[in-house]
């Protein structure tokens, strides 16, 4: 193979994975990952490790796994990454780390991704797990939220030697890996839960079922249970909904709550305790990765599935590879396209939507050219489901039960890019819950600066 | 896990039992709720707080068998365990907000309804706490699915009715408020907590009667946490998450209608669990209910 091309990755054939909630990607093997490696050119002056959140030495594992010593490799990973197996599936690469790899400027950039994943997941069965702490610090700090920002930090603290517990709100701990992206792209049990353990086996306690804010408030985790430092990765969990009428129909649901019953709560599987609804044809608002998730989920529930979005191809939100995914397994893209109005039956079912045709016009502060309706193109798609995937927003019961705790105008956390310091001492944020929804691996980057601060904080 | 403390049937297909959740206990305030999974596969069930006591870390719950995850609860005993106990959630009643000396003033009725009971428990007790009256109405089918009733009658004026006269006054909640009021009782202010279209029926009337009312909302719910929004309601008008938002809102405004509708979203797939939980494999359809 010329070096121009990357090693291709074996990936579950469409038509079949169309119907079942088994891994899409299936990974390189070994003389796969070791092939692809050889492409690294092991820049003096890498780019990759620039474009990485949490600057993973990327030349450095590259050449490990190139020499076939994955244990190494994933100790390079470990010393930036709590969850490399994690990353490896869902980071948009290609706007990153290999979006800067001097091999794309005349190819294909090297597969870091495809690569990273190979190591952590052979890591794995190799029953690797990452260097702890050698020497313990006295000091509590407490972690709200499960989710990668939350994760990260607590990983990279245990790893300086505090004493760290993170509190999560559900029953079950990894955040929007858990309960927002599908197994058919983050395997829960062989993969989330894996990396969760490899952060507890770095000393980090864990309490599900804390709600914070309301099972305790964080000045008590502060005043009565010790705890001399708090980080926040909450996240942003608040579903949007559009306002239209019919909104209250049964079949319209969120993003957020069609995932939860899925992932979460294994709805998917029909020996599931937790109901889902089924749609035989069903619509999906919106245009981001979690619309992505949502749609090809509620494919392979077994339904027709149309995503409408307002603005065009270009324009939509979610990772090409994503969008690719999904219109392999046959999902089909109204693009252009706004709702309007839910109908119901006579017994409130949702039974069809009248969409407008949009069009593009000037560009907006987002810089996008924003759609504005063409006056009397409105249509109706029949429909039984109607899943609003419009972005979500920061939960307010953090924000709404500490004093002293800054918040924006869009009810995101205030919080100092550089080390997670809010407007409250001894409390640092990051995360979604500060930015509003973004990726997994910038909330990653922020818990690591996060971790930086608060022991720069208690280092005082 | 949490570890199930007591555990007993109240009256047919009603159970009480204390759990240890000490966060749970110390947070804990009138007109909030928790959630529980039974079992780790469980799925997340939505409970109303009975009572709680700080110093021993305990919730009480009282649970009514009409699914398939309350009926496998049913059958746990004491030093069984939970696998989950999150809360509290929801915002406490605005009661436990309000100036004690103007609650005082006030003639505060609660209307109960079945399971809808056991959280109007702690809320008269914290008013009889805070030196506070008021009047509860209890409405049960009949005689035997009256609960509480000697608890109640330690923290409040209790008037019981029952739908066919067994015990107590005769005929629905409504005409138990109605004849109330007749005799005398100008209410201030009513909370009515029960099944919605009690809710729903007790607020028509206290509208004609111009009492402002104030009900619990239990819709389908999934985190709790204001996460999925299934539990959203229409409030005047407004979108509300129950969750969040509620449980308690002004029953003037609540779009009862939608949110009775709305609970019957996975009646039949919940239907066919709840049957094939009791009935294990002899249950194979056919029987009308599945």
């Amino acid at each position: 193979m010329d070096g121009f091309v990357r090693v291709p990755v074996r990936e579950q054939d469409a038509k079949e994975r169309a119907k079942n909630f088994r891994e899409v990607c299936l990974g390189y093997n070994k003389e796969e990952a070791e092939s692809e490696a050889t492409r690294c050119l092991n820049c003096k002056n890498p780019k990759c490790v620039e474009g990485c959140p949490v600057s993973i030495d990327i030349p450095a594992f590259i050449q490990q796994v190139k020499e076939g010593n994955v244990e190494g490799a994933y100790q390079t990973i470990s010393k930036s990454s709590a969850l490399p197996a994690v990353c490896g599936r869902v980071c948009p690469q290609e706007s990153q780390c290999e979006g800067r790899c001097v091999r794309g400027i005349k190819g294909d950039p090297v597969s870091i991704g495809k690569l990273e994943r190979y190591v952590a997941d052979t890591a794995r069965e190799m029953g690797i797990v990452p260097e702890g702490a050698k020497e313990k610090k006295n000091k509590k700090v407490a972690v709200i939220g499960s989710g990668p920002s939350g994760l990260t930090c607590a990983g990279d603290l245990a790893k300086m030697g505090y004493d760290v517990t993170i509190f999560e709100a559900l029953h079950e701990a990894g955040g929007v890996l858990v309960y927002g992206i599908p197994e058919f792209r983050l395997p829960k049990t062989s993969v989330v839960k894996k990396e969760i353990e490899n952060v507890k086996a770095l000393g980090v306690k864990l309490e599900t079922d804390v709600v914070i804010g309301k099972s305790v408030t964080i000045d008590e985790l502060m005043e009565k249970e010790g705890f001399e430092a708090v980080f926040i990765g909450s996240g942003a969990g608040l579903p949007r909904f559009m306002n239209i009428p019919g909104e209250q129909a049964m079949g319209v649901f969120s993003a957020n709550e069609f995932l939860t019953r899925s992932n979460l709560m294994k709805a998917f599987d029909e020996s599931s305790t937790t109901p889902i609804m089924r749609p035989k044809k069903c619509v999906v608002v919106g245009g981001g990765n979690v619309a992505m998730d949502a749609a090809r989920t509620a494919l392979r529930l077994g339904s027709e599935v149309h995503v409408v979005y307002r603005r065009g191809e270009e324009e939509l939100p979610a990772r090409k590879e994503e969008v690719g995914h999904a219109k392999e397994e046959g999902i089909i893209f109204d693009l252009l396209t706004n709702p309007v109005e839910i109908h119901e039956d006579e017994n409130g079912w949702v039974k069809s939507i009248t969409c407008i045709r949009m069009e593009l016009g000037e560009p907006d502060e987002s810089g996008r050219r924003s759609p504005v309706e063409i006056p009397g193109s409105e249509f109706e798609i029949e429909c039984d489901a109607v899943i609003m995937s419009l972005g979500t927003s920061p939960n307010p019961l953090i924000s709404s039960t500490t004093e002293g705790l800054d918040v924006n105008r869009r009810k995101c956390i205030v919080a100092d890019e550089s080390n997670g310091q809010t407007s409250k001492k001894g409390v640092f944020a990051g995360g979604d819950a500060v930015t509003g929804a973004a990726t997994v691996i910038l909330a990653m980057g922020a818990g690591k600066a996060a971790a930086k601060g608060i022991d720069e904080y208690l280092s005082k | 896990m949490f570890k199930i403390l007591e555990a007993r049937e109240l009256t047919t297909n009603i159970f009480q039992m204390i759990v240890e959740a000490p966060r749970v206990a110390s947070a804990c305030q009138p007109g909030q709720f928790l959630i529980i999974r039974v079992h780790e596969d469980g799925e997340r069930i939505p409970l109303t707080i009975c009572d709680y006591d700080r110093d021993k870390g305990t919730v009480e719950i009282v649970v009514q068998a009409i699914g398939a995850e309350t009926y496998k609860l049913s059958h746990l005993k004491a030093g069984d365990e939970l696998a989950d106990v999150v809360g509290p959630l929801g915002r406490p009643s605005d009661l436990v907000y309000e100036d004690i000396e103007e609650l005082k003033k006030k003639k505060i009725v609660f209307i109960a309804g079945g399971v809808g009971t056991a959280p109007v428990y702690p809320q008269a007790k914290w008013l009889k706490e805070h030196g506070v009256d008021c009047d509860v109405i209890i409405g049960a089918k009949n005689k035997d699915l009256v609960i509480l009733e000697d608890r109640f009658k330690e923290v409040c004026n209790l008037h019981i009715t029952t739908d066919d006269g067994s015990y107590g006054r005769s005929g629905m909640v409504t005409v138990a408020l109605q004849d109330l009021w007749n005799e005398g009782n100008k209410y201030d202010h009513c909370v009515a907590i029960g099944p919605m279209i009690m809710m729903k029926f007790v607020c028509k009337l206290t509208k004609e009667l111009g009492i402002p009312t104030v009900v619990s909302m239990n819709p389908i719910m999934v985190d709790g946490t204001g996460m999925c929004g299934a539990c959203r309601l229409t409030v005047g008008g407004e979108v509300k998450f129950a969750c969040v938002d509620g449980p308690e809102f002004d029953g003037h405004k609540v779009d009862f209608d939608q949110a009775m509708n709305r609970m019957k979203l996975y009646k039949t797939e919940e239907g066919r669990l709840y049957l094939a939980a009791k009935e294990g494999d002899s249950h194979h359809g056919g029987c009308g209910n599945c």
